[in-house]
């Protein structure tokens, strides 16, 4: 058992107690869901827009080495430098570099999951420099020194009184109740960073090969301001974000919108193609974007189930599933949480000690069934769990297993076991749940089916 | 060999084996349908928007309404005045930048203007009441605004200030989003500006609780003027 499946059994137990968070959980979600479903209505054929989204993606990701090649090519021709990671020490040395070289001190950014993965916040923190995530929820949860906890939806476990008590005590701000006022305390202080910042740092959603752009899509205006201000711009993104063309953008940008958050396209949708350049009166005067694989082209190799690499990072299928609506997002330990996560976290951070995951799913197929992209969520991690008993079977389950096949072929054995297992079943009364009952993993929380007074044969011989 | 090369290979090494296309589940087979030939079907598929003018200006209304803009269909340039000196009452600074629309009713506006055009100071346009720009255009289907680094004043006007007004002409209202992408491409395909944004809606975030608040970092208020 890895550390990791420890702490997911630990902190699965206590969360789906904690009425508290689940409750939040719950009402945030029930919004959601009522949003999402006028949206996808408004659609005039949302199956047939699903299905040229996962073709679109497909496309992309099975000729992912012509596009990247292209986007880099093109991004780079319009004045962007382009820096290529292999690994997240590589990426935090590259953007470390860049900022060093710069003298920089303050760093502004805006939303990047990537940045999680690569412990980036971390990383600039040691080093001495001042680093502040400029949307809500991501501010909320860097002040409490957690990680998100969705990642569209980063502090949907905290209350507003939890919230003004952190800013009572990190900004010295009055205590208030007013959601409202909670917003505007940090736009009061985001507005000095984003005018004193030396560099911004932001995600992307989207790397447009045709074009040579990166799409960003947020409803705050933070990642606007993050990557108009500074002197600098970097952006970090996985290397399987391309998109072909431009115009793709006409059917990504409202599907995303509609899944991520119920919303016909999200407040901003902008698309950056270099720095500031000659005729132009604002923007950085670097544009940096830093391309990451970190375990990306292993997912690549694996072709059934290449597809995950087609993710919008929507959030949907955390969002309707049963395990993360009663576990929520600490739980899994992983920086993109739900079913997306425990697909791919066993690829990127190892099969062995992220199998667990594969078994966090009551196998619904509510993820697969609401995926813009058509991902096959429940299918992979089925698959997921089938590699891992491949790569490292665990003994006692091939030992039941071969003691299964064993009886299961010698009828004389199964029918003495069957008998056997009928006269001493009262008996199960006695120990049920208790330590010493075998079957108590099952027991402790659920009843046991009685057995059949007689067997099937029995049944079948004396019918006549 | 380089970090690029490197990763080339490993890409060009997994992508060997085919992998599934996309829909097919427990291996039943679909044709695959190439982008080229699904893009002319995309409108389709996208929320209805109705053919006339009047129609699309309908939905451009009731979309603004749903994402809390101000949307005024005005008739002349008399009316736009009129619209501007109301708004104006409590404003000292405007920002803005330099284009026949803009003139037009910064022309009427008695106040000291920060103009973006050849540079600025960031920090006093963070001082401006209202950031007035032009637009590329409108977008009837969800309610959106078109801007670019070109057409719009730079990037920070249309997110900077607390107030966002847009002055656009009617023809200028586009019904869907492949259209605006359609106008984009013809308009600056191969030299596009360094930016570009289709803004819906004031800035806004459900970051706590879901609840909805306006003016998270950008505009608490987008007002769209169209004659
Ligand atoms: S797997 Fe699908 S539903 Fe889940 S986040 Fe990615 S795109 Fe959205």
């Amino acid at each position: 058992m890895s550390v990791a499946s420890d702490q997911f059994k630990g902190d699965a137990t206590r969360v789906s107690k904690d009425e508290m968070q689940r409750a939040l959980i719950h009402r945030g979600l029930k919004k959601y869901e009522a949003a999402r479903s006028i949206r996808q209505a408004a659609f005039q054929d949302w199956e047939a827009a699903r299905q040229t989204a996962a073709e679109i993606k497909w496309d992309a990701v099975n000729h992912l080495d012509d596009y990247l090649a292209e986007f880099a090519d093109k991004i780079e021709a319009n004045g962007a430098k382009v820096h290529w990671a292999s690994n997240s020490q590589q990426a935090r040395e590259i953007i470390l570099g860049i900022i060093r070289e710069k003298k920089a001190r303050s760093i502004i950014k805006s939303k990047v999951m990537t940045g999680e993965e690569i412990h980036l916040n971390e990383c600039l923190e040691k080093e001495g420099f001042d680093v502040v995530e400029s949307d809500l929820g991501e501010y909320i949860v860097q002040l409490r020194e957690e990680a998100p906890y969705h990642f569209v939806f980063p502090a949907m476990h905290l209350a507003r009184g939890e919230i003004s008590e952190l800013f009572t005590k990190e900004l010295g701000t009055a205590p208030t109740e007013n959601v409202e006022e909670l917003t505007m305390i940090a736009r009061r202080v985001m507005r000095e960073k984003y005018l004193s910042a030396d560099v911004g740092i932001s995600g992307g959603n989207f790397a447009v090969a045709e074009t040579g752009m990166i799409s960003i899509t947020e409803n705050e205006g933070n990642a606007r301001l993050t990557c108009a201000l500074p002197k600098v711009h970097i952006s970090l993104m996985g290397i399987e974000k391309v998109l072909p063309k431009m115009r793709d953008l006409a059917l990504f940008l409202p599907m995303l919108a509609t899944a991520g958050a119920g919303q016909a396209l999200t407040g901003y949708n902008s698309f950056y193609g270099g720095p500031k350049s000659g005729d132009e009166c604002d923007g950085p005067e670097e544009f940096h974007v830093v391309l990451l694989d970190n375990r990306r082209t292993e997912l690549l190799a694996d072709s059934e189930q290449r597809d995950s690499l087609g993710c919008i990072r929507c959030g949907a299928c955390l969002n309707v599933c049963p395990i993360y609506r009663n576990v929520g997002g600490h739980t899994y330990g992983t920086t993109y949480q739900g079913p997306i996560g425990s697909v791919i976290t066993p690829h990127l951070r190892g099969l062995q000690d992220w199998k667990h995951l594969s078994n966090a799913s009551s196998l619904c197929g509510a993820c697969t069934q609401t995926c813009p992209v058509k991902i096959n969520l429940h299918e992979h991690l089925l698959q997921n769990r089938r590699n891992a008993s491949e790569e490292k079977p665990v003994w006692w389950e091939k030992m039941a297993f071969k003691g299964f096949e064993f009886v299961m072929n010698r009828p004389f054995l199964y029918r003495i076991g069957s008998k056997i297992a009928r006269l001493v079943f009262p008996l199960h009364e006695l120990v049920k749940a208790s330590p010493i009952d075998p079957a108590r993993e099952w027991t402790k929380t659920r009843e046991l089916p009685p057995l059949a007074g007689q067997s099937f044969r029995e049944y079948w011989s004396k019918r006549s | 060999m380089s970090e690029r090369e490197q990763i080339f290979g490993r890409i060009r090494e997994a992508l060997r084996n085919p992998a599934p296309v996309p829909g097919a589940h427990h291996g039943e087979s679909l044709p695959p349908v190439t982008e080229a030939s699904a893009a002319p079907h995309i409108p389709e598929w996208l929320p209805l928007v109705g053919d006339s003018e009047a129609e699309r200006l309908e939905l451009f209304k009731k979309n603004s309404i749903e994402l809390k803009a101000d949307f005024r269909l005005l008739d002349s340039e008399e009316e736009v005045h009129a619209q501007i000196a109301e708004l104006s009452a409590d404003w000292k600074r405007v920002a803005t930048h330099r284009n026949p629309l803009t003139d037009l009713v910064c022309d009427r506006i008695d106040l000291p203007i920060l103009c973006t055009d050849g540079g600025y100071d960031a920090a006093e346009m963070e001082e401006c009441d209202v950031g007035i720009s032009a637009c590329d255009a409108l977008i009837a289907q969800t309610g959106s605004v078109l801007v670019t680094s070109t057409s719009a004043g730079g990037r920070s006007l249309s997110v900077l200030p607390p107030h966002h007004i847009v002055v656009a002409r009617r023809d200028q209202l586009l019904s869907d989003l492949p259209s605006a992408f359609a106008l984009l491409e013809e308009r600056y395909a191969p030299d596009y500006p360094s930016f570009i944004s289709f803004i819906t809606g004031p800035s806004r975030t459900g970051d706590i609780e879901r609840i909805l608040v306006l003016g998270a970092h950008g505009p608490k208020v987008l007002t769209i003027l169209c004659w």
